[in-house]
């Protein structure tokens, strides 16, 4: 992992943010390892808490992560139907932790969601853990700590963060 | 003279023809919440807390409650407390941590400070007040004017003339009683709380949480999820009834196919969660002979107090309570409900089936959050469009969990409060 810049993980995390956007959500789940977790904790928690042990708004294995991918891309997501739009804004990228098999990634995100006359603003930070595999970065984990008093006003997070 | 002072229910209702209407204005109308506000979020008794959110002397959490700012707190004897989080000198807010560990309370303003049971313990500049001044009780944090508590879950009410609690809950006690007893050693409020808002009404989300008429519709992406995982349901079909209990409350029990970590098993959770379910129901047999344990373990629960509780015991146990922001408005909390001496299995079971079903992550509640938006949208119409029917299963003997029995319930004694009539 010694030869990845901050600029390959940027460029990785705003292509990232334009699948979110674009809806194509069964490409961004390839982004992924197999292994993968997606993680956004309550917001009175400590940030590096275990949803083994308490309550969190999302807490995905590979496996769940691909179910929320299929429930998302279908009309039966009444929440996502027809689907908001989105904007995914990445920021203050950094990579905090370097080592042979993987890299801590931290950025800033503020994504917009837009649906029925009503904007929401979702912000806070990221967490990665990134890896190499088959030459190609994937996510591990990706946990997004929301920096708002839980979810009021926005109601949930029917969209990924 | 405004449209609610013309009126005088909002309801109508004709029992033999199975007419059953809510009056949409209900929804929608500023005047209507300014009556709710003073009829029944004055008068009724409001869930303020679980006891097990304050284990320790010093421990406090602040919350809004009825309007109101809260400090819930166990005193130095152990004695939980429920007082105004207002400062009696000039107004402050006295505590401005949501939850935490306290040896007393200060005020930051000038100063005075309290002791956890909110007797005003020093203020600065002692000397220039009336010598009996700290011996005055309106020197102290005020305690709100009623607090009682059962199998700990504890309320308070603004109506010192209120009848008791134990009074108020009447047969809800013994549904809180099947869910506490679950737990050998108590339950207990898992760390991490739900907040969220939803542009919709308050009563909206009442009568979702106690509505099995949604549940294939609303939830179709839900029950895919459940045929997609490995074993992720069991053989049971949903099947139950619907209970009025009176004073507003009402209660859906029921079979369902889903897991439940006290106590139906479900291929997913494999041999060894097999033993584990099978020991958790062997417990409750030995405790409580084998029909209530049956009623316990393989029954689930969406339980309604009057006027904003929720504890539904379905695939976990959540505690849900909400109020109104503006008519169209209102902000949610929810927690998750656990036995205490759960092992660390069945807590983590338990905690992905809240979040996979419940919560505004989850595969459920943000479509449940989208129809009450829409709900809200629809009224946009009331004018026009001006009644909503709950009259399913008006004709039958004993109406089904996917009636609407326990939405009359509510709403016949909403209406009683509101407009202080009988229908
Ligand atoms: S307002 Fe609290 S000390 Fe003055
Ligand atoms: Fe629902």
């Amino acid at each position: 992992m010694q030869n990845i810049s901050r600029a390959d993980i940027e460029d990785f995390l705003f292509a990232e943010a334009d699948l979110l956007d674009e809806w194509r959500l069964p490409e961004w789940l390839e982004l992924f390892t197999e292994d993968a977790i997606y993680y956004v904790p309550s917001t009175d928690v400590a940030p590096d808490s275990s949803p083994d042990k308490t309550l969190f708004y999302v807490a995905d294995d590979r496996f769940r992560l691909s179910e929320r991918v299929k429930r998302l891309m279908k009309r039966t997501a009444h929440a996502e139907f027809p689907h908001s739009r989105t904007r995914h804004l990445v920021s203050n990228v950094r990579i905090r932790n370097r080592s042979e098999a993987e890299l801590e990634v931290g950025s800033s995100f503020i994504t917009y969601r837009t649906k029925d006359g009503i904007t929401d603003t979702y912000f806070g930070s990221n967490r990665y853990r990134i890896v190499v595999e088959n030459g190609r970065l994937r996510i591990k984990e990706k946990r997004c700590l929301l920096d708002s008093d839980g979810l009021r006003t926005q109601g949930r997070v029917s969209i990924i963060l | 003279m405004n449209a609610f002072e013309r009126m005088n229910t909002a309801l109508m209702v004709d029992e033999a023809k199975q007419i059953f209407k809510v009056s949409r204005q209900a929804f929608v109308d500023p005047d209507i919440l300014a009556a709710e506000r003073s009829r029944i979020f004055d008068k009724c008794w409001l869930y303020l807390g679980h006891s097990s959110e304050v284990p320790k002397p010093g421990d406090f959490v602040t919350r809004q409650v009825g309007g109101r700012n809260i400090l819930f707190a166990r005193d130095a004897k152990g004695a939980l407390r429920a007082m105004l989080n207002t400062c009696p000198h000039r107004g402050a807010q006295v505590c401005r941590e949501k939850h935490g560990n306290a040896k007393s309370f200060q005020c930051f303003y000038h100063g005075w400070v309290f002791g956890l049971d909110g007797a005003l313990r020093s203020q600065p500049g002692e000397a220039s007040y009336a010598p009996d001044f700290k011996e005055r009780s309106t020197s102290n944090l005020q305690q709100v004017a009623r607090f009682e508590g059962y199998r700990d879950f504890n309320f308070v009410c603004f109506d010192k003339n209120a009848e008791s609690l134990d009074n108020y809950l009447g047969a809800v006690k013994e549904y809180l009683d099947v869910i506490a007893d679950q737990a050998e050693a108590g339950m207990t409020i898992v760390g991490g709380t739900q907040e969220y808002s939803m542009r919709a009404n308050w009563k909206l989300l009442t009568e979702n949480s106690i509505d099995g008429y949604h549940a294939l519709t609303t939830h179709a992406t839900y029950f895919d999820y459940l045929k997609a995982t490995n074993g992720g349901l069991a053989p049971v079909p949903l099947e139950g009834a619907a209970r009025d209990l009176g004073n507003g409350h009402a209660v859906l029990e029921y079979k369902a196919p889903w897991g439940r970590p006290v106590a139906q098993w479900i291929p997913m959770w494999g041999e060894d969660g097999k033993k584990e379910i099978d020991r958790l129901y062997q417990d409750l047999v030995k405790r409580h002979g084998e029909e209530r344990a049956k009623r316990i373990a393989l029954f689930n629960r969406n339980l309604f107090v009057f006027p904003n509780l929720v504890v539904n015991d379905i695939m976990a146990v959540t505690v849900r309570t909400y109020y109104p922001v503006a008519p169209d408005f209102m902000n949610i909390s929810a927690w998750a409900l656990a036995p205490k001496e759960e092992t660390d299995w069945a807590r983590k079971y338990r905690l992905y089936n809240f979040l996979e079903f419940l919560g505004p992550g989850g595969f459920a509640t943000p479509d449940d959050v989208e129809a009450l938006e829409q709900c809200q949208r629809g009224f946009r119409n009331s004018a026009e469009a001006q009644w909503n029917d709950i009259s399913k299963g008006m004709g039958k003997p004993v109406p089904a969990y996917d009636d609407e029995l326990q939405m009359r319930a509510f709403w016949s004694n909403w209406n009683r409060h509101v407009f202080q009539t009988s229908i």
